[in-house]
């Protein structure tokens, strides 16, 4: 039910535990920017992490390595190899 | 644009398309639970190339079709309030409570604010502080969060004129709630992808055993839809019932505790009505007392007044998975986008709106 | 003038409305019979049939990445006639302004406009202002009307395109109105959106001259986008259409943002953009013209007229599946879920 697309990090403002700093990050995606909100993401990110974006909050950090696996696991499902997930 | 494009090639979609053809192996009835999959399935062009024995039927994930009508007449009474501003996601626009949506009390005067963001509400609040700004909540674990930060964020700069009012739902709740009708017969669950990245995978655990259910979590581009449709039909091939994950880039198994953290810091559990499914206990979020003052119901005098579904309108039997909009007597003759009836036809993502928009004939 | 802004004094026709006609307006427009200042416009017989059409714009914000309300309301109309094989020959130019508009950015509008006239060739040649109370209006309504000629053998329409006719768009949907929309309060975002505005009577002039015949229909895809225009443009011609959704042209940027915010390329306005259909055999002649031309670089082939329900547009996915495409019930709105 919800729209969130990712982004990257160009720039990022708090601190994750200090919830009375103001935890923004500037994200970017195809030259489009926009500040978000950083309070309820569960990893902070670093620049260039890329942050799955939600109604103007990071709900998700993405790891480069678990993307891989993603793809890399329908690759050999197209290609009609067994899988095993979870 | 990364991470997304990747999941949309062609060239990984169309082997896909085959795979799941040969993976449906006896029929299946599959619920998806999140209207963001319905739309996207339409979308993508998928309905109209879904193998012959796989039925998906729309479920409850909809937040603008389950907000009830009494909840939609109390936003519209609100919005007409004299120094009241409110503030809604653009999918609450059109919704028709008994007497007119929001649009019609906004051509009527009422103030009404169109934002992206929760954030945004609360900057409109600094922007107008002769107003009360009023930020309708409506959606599920996914949004959740951000309102709550939002609060926190009202509380830490000590913004008075910004309150919430919630109707925030939860997800698992009503799932029981209708796993528990016996004419509801399914094979699996479609789990939502974003849903699931805050409450994590191993929530649909107790529904996969109690229920004997293949519970995919996927995401929404179309190498993930196609990889969730073919391991439900695999699983329920094999008769097995288990969760499985195939949004692993955004999904996890525990969820996003941090997110679960904010939450329960500013809301708990209470009863909460469903459109067409009626109240369903602890199935909603309220504000806690500490939080009154962002509290629209608590500093207003709200009276849900009891408002009675629309004659011959089946949201109701629709979310629950029971009819399809064509057996509804009202679909595409009294209840069109243009003029709608219920919330299934108005919201982006409902049931009815997809039927109608995609062509279904 | 010491005033700064407008004032109700500038409506009412006396010396103060003179003022600023000739201070203001007259100073940056400079038609010759614009300035004769007659109650009418007189034109000289033109061999062919009259176009005449009218529009009104009401766009906020009246100044944007791309252009503005007055460069806007200059193209629209020049395009409605270039949409019908009319050469647009002159323009009126209808003014309401609320009390207390300023009177800078009156007169950037105003020079927006003579510059738009000036590259188009189009002159204004008749207008009028009125000035209404504060709160009445919003900074400035305008309105412009436009006659064009129509060369004799020339009948483009929407009921002339035939089955087999291939769709060319001319260029990247969606531009002008998710610039617009990011303006907004409460969704704007920083990146390189802009408006497309621009006139489109040059490219259609090439269009018609190289290729007599195979344009059977042009279309603008303005408020409520490409989608919309097809629907239209099916239903008028009794066909249906079919179109790939790979082969629309959309730019990065337009495509972030409308993903962001919920959004679908196909049903926000463009501004200067056409649709032609076009006589199948001529169709890669006729997307070398406009690729040849700089309004229609990005130039594609999207679709094509088809038989099948009269009125259904139907769009083809990468994925090999299909789904109907309806015109927009209303404004596009951003969604989060």
């Amino acid at each position: 039910m919800c729209l969130a697309i990712p982004m990257r990090v160009t720039k990022i403002e708090g601190n994750p535990d200090d919830f009375s700093s103001s935890q923004i990050a500037t994200v970017d995606a195809d030259g489009i920017g926009r500040e978000i909100r950083l309070d309820v993401v569960d990893r902070w990110p670093e620049l260039g992490d890329y942050v799955i974006v939600h109604a103007g909050f990071a709900i998700h950090t993405l790891e480069a390595v678990e993307a891989e696996a993603n793809i890399r696991l329908l690759r050999e499902l197209a290609a009609g190899m067994p899988e095993e997930l979870l | 644009m990364k991470y997304l494009d990747e999941f949309r090639e062609k060239g990984l979609a169309r082997p896909l398309v085959a795979e799941l053809k040969r993976s449906v192996t006896r029929p299946l009835r599959v619920m998806e639970i999140c209207g963001s999959h319905t739309m996207a399935i339409f979308r993508n062009g998928l309905r109209s190339i879904l193998p012959e024995g796989f039925t998906l039927i729309s479920g409850p994930g909809c937040p603008v079709c389950v907000t009830s009508a009494s909840h939609m007449d109390a936003f519209i009474s609100m919005a007409e309030r004299p120094k009241v501003r409110v503030a809604i996601f653009g999918d609450l626009f059109r919704v028709p409570g008994s007497n007119g949506s929001l649009a019609n009390a906004s051509s009527r005067g009422a103030k009404v604010d169109i934002v992206y963001s929760p954030m945004d509400a609360l900057e409109l609040a600094v922007r107008n502080p002769e107003d009360l700004v009023v930020f309708l909540g409506v959606g599920f674990e996914t949004t959740t969060p951000g309102i709550a930060a939002t609060i926190l964020a009202a509380k830490n700069r000590n913004i008075k004129n910004f309150t919430v009012f919630s109707t925030q739902k939860v997800m698992p709740p009503p799932l029981i709630a209708l796993l528990g009708d016996p004419e509801l017969k399914i094979d699996g669950l479609l789990c939502p992808g974003h849903v699931s990245s805050i409450i994590g995978a191993g929530a649909y655990q107790p529904l996969a055993d109690t229920y004997h259910l293949a519970c995919v979590v996927a995401g929404f581009e179309t190498t993930d839809l196609l990889n969730g449709l073919i391991l439900l039909a695999r699983q329920v091939g094999q008769g097995v019932a288990k969760v499985e994950n195939t949004y692993q880039r955004v999904v996890n198994w525990e969820g996003n505790l941090r997110a679960a953290r904010m939450v329960d810091e500013i809301f708990e559990p209470t009863d909460m009505e469903w459109r067409g499914l009626g109240t369903i206990p602890g199935s909603g979020l309220a504000i806690r007392p500490k939080y009154a003052d962002f509290d629209a119901q608590a500093r207003l005098d709200i009276v849900l007044p009891h408002t009675t579904e629309a004659k011959g309108c089946r949201c109701g039997e629709i979310l629950k998975g029971k009819s399809i909009p064509t057996q509804c007597p009202l679909f595409n003759t009294r209840c069109t986008p243009q003029n709608p009836i219920g919330p299934c036809m108005v919201s982006s993502e409902g049931t009815c709106a997809a039927y109608y928009k995609y062509g279904i004939d | 003038m010491s005033e700064k802004t407008i004032l109700l004094d500038h409506g009412s026709g006396g010396l103060a409305s003179q003022e600023l006609i000739s201070n203001l307006i007259l100073k940056h427009l400079d038609s010759p019979i614009l300035h004769n200042l007659e109650d009418s416009a007189i034109i000289d017989n033109q061999p062919g049939r009259l176009a005449f059409t009218t529009d009104s714009y009401v766009v906020d914000p009246i100044f944007f990445p791309g252009g503005d309300i007055g460069k806007l309301a200059v193209h629209g109309t020049i395009n409605d006639l270039a949409m019908r094989g009319a050469r647009p020959l002159c323009l009126s130019l209808g003014l309401i302004l609320e009390e207390g508009f300023g009177l800078d950015d009156l007169e950037r509008i105003i020079i927006s406009i003579a510059e738009a006239c000036s590259a188009s060739g189009v002159p204004v040649v008749a207008g009028d202002t009125k000035v209404v109370p504060r709160g009445k209006g919003d900074k400035v309504f305008i309105n412009t009307s436009g006659i064009g000629i129509v060369p004799d053998g020339i009948d483009i329409s929407s009921k002339n395109a035939r089955e087999g006719d291939v769709i060319i768009l001319s260029g990247t949907m969606g531009d002008h109105g998710i610039t617009i929309m990011t303006r907004r309060a409460g969704i704007s975002m920083q990146g390189k959106l802009e408006s497309d505005t621009m006139p489109l009577h040059g490219l259609v002039r090439q269009l018609l001259d190289g290729l007599p015949g195979a344009i059977h229909t042009l279309r603008d895809p303005t408020r409520g986008g490409v989608a919309t225009s097809l629907n239209e443009i099916a239903a008028n011609s009794g066909l249906a259409i079919c179109m790939e959704e790979e082969s629309l042209p959309v730019r990065p940027e337009v495509r972030a943002a409308c993903e962001i915010l919920g959004l679908e390329p196909l049903y926000l306005a463009n501004e200067g953009k056409c649709l032609a259909v076009v006589s199948p055999d001529m169709a890669q002649q006729a997307l070398a013209i406009m690729r040849s031309c700089p309004e229609g670089r990005e130039a594609a082939i999207i679709g094509r007229m088809t038989a099948g329900k009269p009125g259904r547009v139907v769009i083809n996915t990468p994925v090999g599946g299909s789904r109907v495409v309806t015109p927009l019930h209303g404004e596009p709105l951003p969604r989060i879920c």
